[in-house]
């Protein structure tokens, strides 16, 4: 597949859980500005792999990688690559929304604050343009210093995308962001993700075949810890090469 | 089986009945046009609206499965590729009826030496063998087949081609028989798009097997 600029890129990538071997060899480049989606079934290594991107798996003991990472061409895994710079520029959000027991206000700016801004019109101008973004705007623009726990589980997790957005990252990783939610919310969420791809790139893993057709531009396939394809998610769906993928995504699995 | 795989079976039985029924209508066909059988003829045409009311069921068929199933890949594929069959189908059965009017307009069986020099019932023979191969290829989903079938559309179009001078030079001798002339010549013209529309059909059949390519058998082939 042609990959024009490559935002993201792993090279000859293994992962290992002490013994384990999570992931074998993954060569794969995405696409910037682009929806990337993960597909396969669960433990196939597709959190492992996503959380590799933002070195989420350096808390867990145990946990190495062998190859490389490249975001924007650069290895992020030197010594020289500080952890809370990259975060600022990957950002992720998760299955279970999870915001802060405080006022969505605080949720938002969250961020901003840890890295130590204080101007009130920023962390303001911020806060509304990172809601905006997230298609919340209109929801909470008058209770933003209300509890964020009071608001629904799909403006939770909007609210967690805000959050993201607010930083300013380049890249967002997802992890099944809206599997917890019900249909319109999902529906929300996946309007999104199509409008963030203009600004963002984003890497989102689903277990839902159609969501994946209807937000991604390209799919990868893993299975025990193998990229098995990679392709336009178009022709994934329609023609896909290897017959576990077949199988996988047309419901026949095992 | 895989609920999804009911289905599909379904959807397929579903289909080859239709094939049947128009098989049926095309294999009278050529007895009614041999002998200007009207009550034959008359039996076709009355079949034309059981081939429509399956036209519409299969039709609504591949609606549900799509609106249930969100197929993707092979299933996809396969539903389309039934979708156009039976669309194909559906024309055949309408071709079937078209030929059966002109049998009904006939008050006596072609002139032999017409059919002998336009070569007429080879043509429809081969034109029946091409249907009947499609449907194996079909049932048994054999690319293989739905090829060499592409393959025999040739012949048919080789007797079409020659059949207006042909006929042109026989109506010049028998200036009487302009009619029955005439009415031979669209039959070829008929017999030429059966053959087209089994072209397509096979055509559908290569696309939903083949798209498949299987990598990953091929890559176990070669460790062997
Ligand atoms: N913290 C961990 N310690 C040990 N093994 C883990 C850990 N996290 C995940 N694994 C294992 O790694 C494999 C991949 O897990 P994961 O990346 O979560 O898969 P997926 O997201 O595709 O469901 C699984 O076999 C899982 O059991
Ligand atoms: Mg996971």
């Amino acid at each position: 597949m042609n990959i024009k600029h490559s935002k993201l890129e792993a090279i000859n990538l293994d992962a290992y859980y002490g013994d384990f071997h999570a992931l074998k060899s993954i060569n794969i480049a995405m696409e910037e500005k682009a929806v990337t989606a993960f597909i396969g079934p669960s433990g196939c290594g597709k959190s492992t792999f996503l959380r590799t991107f933002n070195r989420m798996n350096d808390y867990i003991d145990g946990f190495r990688i062998e190859g490389q990472i490249l975001l924007d061409g650069r290895d992020i895994y030197t010594d020289d690559v500080r952890v809370d710079e990259l975060r600022k520029e990957v950002g992720m959000v998760f299955q279970k929304p999870n915001p802060f027991p405080k006022t969505i206000y605080e949720n938002v700016v969250y961020g901003l604050r840890i890295q130590g801004i204080k101007d009130k019109k920023i962390l303001q101008e911020t806060c509304e343009k990172s809601l905006q973004q997230a298609a919340l705007w209109n929801e909470v623009k008058d209770k933003l210093d209300k509890s964020a726990l009071a608001l629904s589980g799909g403006q939770q997790q909007r609210l967690c995308i805000a959050r993201a957005l607010a930083i300013q990252p380049s890249v967002i990783l997802m992890d099944e962001p809206a599997s917890a939610l019900d249909p319109i919310s999902t529906a929300k969420i996946e309007d999104l993700i199509y409008e963030l791809k203009k600004d963002y790139t984003i890497v989102i893993v689903t277990h839902n075949m159609q969501q994946a057709g209807r937000v991604s531009d390209h799919t990868a396939f893993f299975y025990m810890g193998e990229l098995v394809e990679y392709a336009k998610t178009k022709t994934m769906f329609t023609s896909p090469k290897d017959t576990r993928t077949q199988n996988y995504i047309t419901g026949r699995f095992g | 089986m895989p609920h999804i795989d009911v289905e599909l079976e379904r959807l397929r039985e579903k289909l080859l009945e239709m094939w049947d029924l128009v098989e049926h209508q095309l294999t009278s066909g050529r007895e009614a046009v041999m002998n200007a059988d009207h009550e034959l003829s008359q039996r076709i045409i009355k079949l034309e609206r059981k081939v429509n009311s399956f036209d519409l069921k299969i039709d609504r068929m591949c609606e549900n499965f799509f609106a249930l199933f969100t197929p993707v890949a092979v299933d996809l594929r396969t539903v389309l590729a039934i979708l156009k069959i039976n669309t194909n189908l559906e024309r055949i059965g309408d071709t079937a009826e078209g030929m059966a009017r002109f049998a009904c307009k006939l008050d006596r069986p072609f002139d032999p030496e017409l059919v002998e020099l336009t070569n007429v019932m080879v043509m429809y023979d081969e034109a029946l063998v091409m249907f009947n191969e499609c449907r194996t290829a079909f049932k048994s989903e054999d690319p293989k087949l739905a090829k060499q079938i592409i393959k025999r559309d040739k012949a048919l179009n080789k007797i079409y081609r020659k059949s207006d001078v042909v006929i042109g030079k026989y109506l010049q001798n028998n200036p009487d028989r302009i009619p029955e002339g005439l009415a031979l010549l669209s039959i070829i013209k008929k017999l030429e798009r059966v053959g087209d529309q089994v072209t397509n059909m096979a055509e559908e059949i290569i696309f939903y097997r083949e798209a498949k390519v299987v990598k990953h058998r091929k890559k176990k082939k070669k460790k062997e």
